[in-house]
């Protein structure tokens, strides 16, 4: 199994995906961290580029509705469906409208990382 | 004579945020090696251990001072007026991402962020909005401002001397420190090298023109938020201290020219002792350093003065009012361990930025700290506890630790460019999260005490026409200014930048001339180049 995991946005709170990043290392999973400031372009890019199962977009900026609609629009016209799970600073109102974008689950502040991992075991 | 019953203790190892091992009982034997004078003595006396200042609260309280920011600079101007309406006594202010990035809010990148974490800035007609009808010869005001620090700064002289202010009059700080950037919190532009120069420009023109300006606000806060231990965070920025005024003396100016206008900005954190200890072991490690490297004639240049903000990190969005107590809790570790400055965090902001109610009870907080609770009436009432000043000198030696690594890496620049800070920083982060998985450490609310339902709290929206409101008034500048003037002035900045003059002056030109943040930025990546991250 292949995880991408990015940033996204102009924020530099990598603190949360870099733990997830090392939660999924230690379960043996191959994880693809390509940093700060992404675009959706760069990730759907590399993603495609580079094969992985899943991809995983932390966002702290408040721009995730407008972020992850494009990032969709993108795997959409490349023909792809790999699934995307979310983590951040995403107020409740919001995860609705994610989800029905197709974000497969949204991680806030204070969950479990094990739950995390298991999550994201299911989705490949 | 029946015996007190001896309880089993709760766990095997009681420890703070340090992983440091704390003992059940503190006596005198643990501090049997501190010398009174040498190692804490009087408030306002070297090693200035127990503050700054000889009466500290009794003179003055502390700042209360709110980060604040959000939508167009007429919105933050707003909540500025809001915030001193109700006894504020310094403003502070949060930038968006495109502007702390250095991006125009028409460029691509800034599409969705615009107005949204702080207040959009393009140009110095956005300042001059932000700070109508503000007298900025009587209030200081603070910028959270990093990689384009020097552009930020130039807009607010540029602004003062529009309206007839003498730049002498000015007090503030901007947080100018670009080295936590690259360990933290990661908003950059320009490599290592040309950022020093930039902060030394500026250090070196508030030297000379704004004496009651303070030109960096070096930054523990960020180091924590990202995941460092209480001793990471003391290590690395009185480091990034260091490393400032080695640069800043090796553009020839003498200690005394700068250092009393330096000032740091730490964390305040769960731990409460713990927290008190790193403060005290703050002031008196910055003095020992600067007196034994400089042995400077001013005191001033050796007294480490701080603002603290309490740990947006430690909110959680569970149960969200317990943050209240949370931050009265870190805000009193931060006033006991003698803070210059406070901002207490609001209980709402793991959603979004602060609604104007949780703004009101996070100052309140600080104001019942202030009037009610009696810690203010003497000076460092922690000082001489055992537990205390053992834990102070535990910190100040873990930090010497750290400096020795750093020192052998080369200094802090290369220390940064092996990734050794970030990884301290990241791994921490990661054995806390997974001590908090493995109820170690209880979260209330998180991983023990836990509820179903989530108290409803109130989510603070941002207005969104802001992004098109702000497009159009840039676009609406971009068009009716001296063209010739602007290409004028950009010209000569670039010229300033490949050679190595002070760009301070030539910056000021370039906002005078309508200049935007963007177009400086797109300057100076021209000549300097842009960071990429070691990704560890």
């Amino acid at each position: 199994m292949k995880v991408l995991l990015a940033k996204i946005g102009l924020d530099g709170h990598d603190r949360g995906v870099k733990v997830i990043r090392d939660a999924l290392t230690n379960e043996g999973i191959e994880v693809i961290y390509i940093g700060l400031h992404k675009t959706p372009e760069e990730i759907v890019n590399t993603a495609i580029n580079e094969k992985v199962d899943v991809i995983g977009i932390s966002s702290m900026t408040g721009a995730h509705n407008l972020i992850f609609q494009r990032v969709f629009e993108l795997l959409n016209e490349r023909g792809k469906n790999i699934p995307v799970f979310a983590g951040g600073i995403i107020p409740d109102g919001d995860i609705p409208k994610l989800k029905e974008m197709g974000i497969k689950e949204v991680f806030l502040p204070g969950t479990e990382l094990k739950g995390i991992v298991e999550f994201i075991k299911g989705l490949s | 004579m029946a015996k007190v019953l001896v309880m089993k203790e709760r766990k095997s190892r009681f420890t703070n945020l340090s992983n440091m091992e704390i003992k059940n009982v503190y006596t005198p034997e643990d501090i049997k090696d501190i010398d009174y004078s040498k190692d804490i003595g009087l408030p306002g006396e070297f090693p200035f251990t127990r503050g700054i200042h000889p009466t500290m609260y009794r003179g003055r309280l502390w700042t209360m001072r709110q980060f604040s920011g959000f939508g167009t600079a007429e919105d933050t101007n707003k909540r500025f007026k809001y915030l001193l309406k109700h006894g504020e006594t310094g403003l502070s202010t949060a930038f968006d991402m495109p502007t702390l990035m250095g991006y125009d809010s028409d460029n691509y990148r800034a599409a969705g962020e615009v107005g949204v974490c702080g207040v959009a800035i393009d140009t110095i007609a956005d300042m001059e909005i932000l700070f109508d009808d503000i007298p900025l010869n009587e209030v200081t005001v603070s910028m959270t401002i990093n990689a384009p620090a020097a552009i930020l700064l130039s807009m607010y002289i540029a602004v003062a001397d529009k309206r007839g202010i003498p730049l002498n009059k000015l007090g503030g700080t901007i947080q100018n420190d670009i080295l936590k950037e690259y360990t933290a919190q990661k908003e950059w532009i320009f490599p290592p090298e040309p950022s020093l120069r930039l902060i030394t420009d500026t250090i070196i023109y508030c030297a000379r023109n704004l004496p009651k300006w303070h030109p960096v606000s070096i930054s523990g806060y960020h180091i924590r938020e990202a995941g460092s231990t209480a001793v990471q965070e003391l290590a690395f920025t009185l480091y990034d201290g260091l490393t400032y005024v080695e640069e800043v003396i090796k553009r020839g100016l003498s200690i005394d020219e700068f250092a009393p206008r330096l000032s740091f900005f730490f964390n305040s954190h769960n731990d409460f002792f713990e927290e008190i200890a790193k403060f005290r072991a703050a002031r008196r490690i910055w003095y020992r350093e600067m007196k034994k490297r400089y042995n400077p004639k001013d005191e001033r240049t050796m007294l480490l003065r701080f603002h603290t903000q309490t740990a947006g990190c430690s909110l959680t969005a569970q149960q969200p009012y317990n943050n209240i107590v949370r931050v009265t809790l870190q805000a009193l570790s931060a006033v006991l361990g003698g803070t210059q400055s406070l901002h207490t965090d609001s209980m709402d902001e793991t959603y979004a930025i602060p609604t104007e109610e949780a703004v009101r009870i996070a100052l309140r907080t600080q104001q019942i700290i202030a009037h009610e609770s009696g810690v203010a009436n003497t000076v460092d009432p922690l000082g001489g506890s055992y537990y205390i000043e053992n834990l102070t000198n535990k910190m100040e030696d873990a930090v010497y630790e750290y400096f020795k690594k750093l020192d052998d890496m080369g200094g802090m620049v290369s220390a940064i460019e092996k990734g050794f800070p970030q990884k301290e920083i990241k791994e921490s982060a990661y054995s806390y999260q997974k001590e908090i998985d493995s109820k170690e450490r209880i979260i209330v609310g998180v991983n023990d005490f836990i509820e179903e339902e989530k108290a409803p709290v109130e989510v603070f929206k941002t207005n969104p026409d802001v992004e098109k409101k702000q497009i159009q008034r840039l676009k609406d500048i971009k068009g009716n200014r001296d063209k010739k003037r602007l290409s004028r002035t950009l010209h000569d900045l670039k010229r300033a930048a490949k050679g190595d003059e002070n760009l301070m002056p030539f910056i000021i030109e370039a906002v005078k001339s309508y200049a935007t943040i963007g177009e400086i930025c797109d300057v100076l990546k021209e000549i300097f180049g842009e960071y990429k991250e070691p990704i560890v």
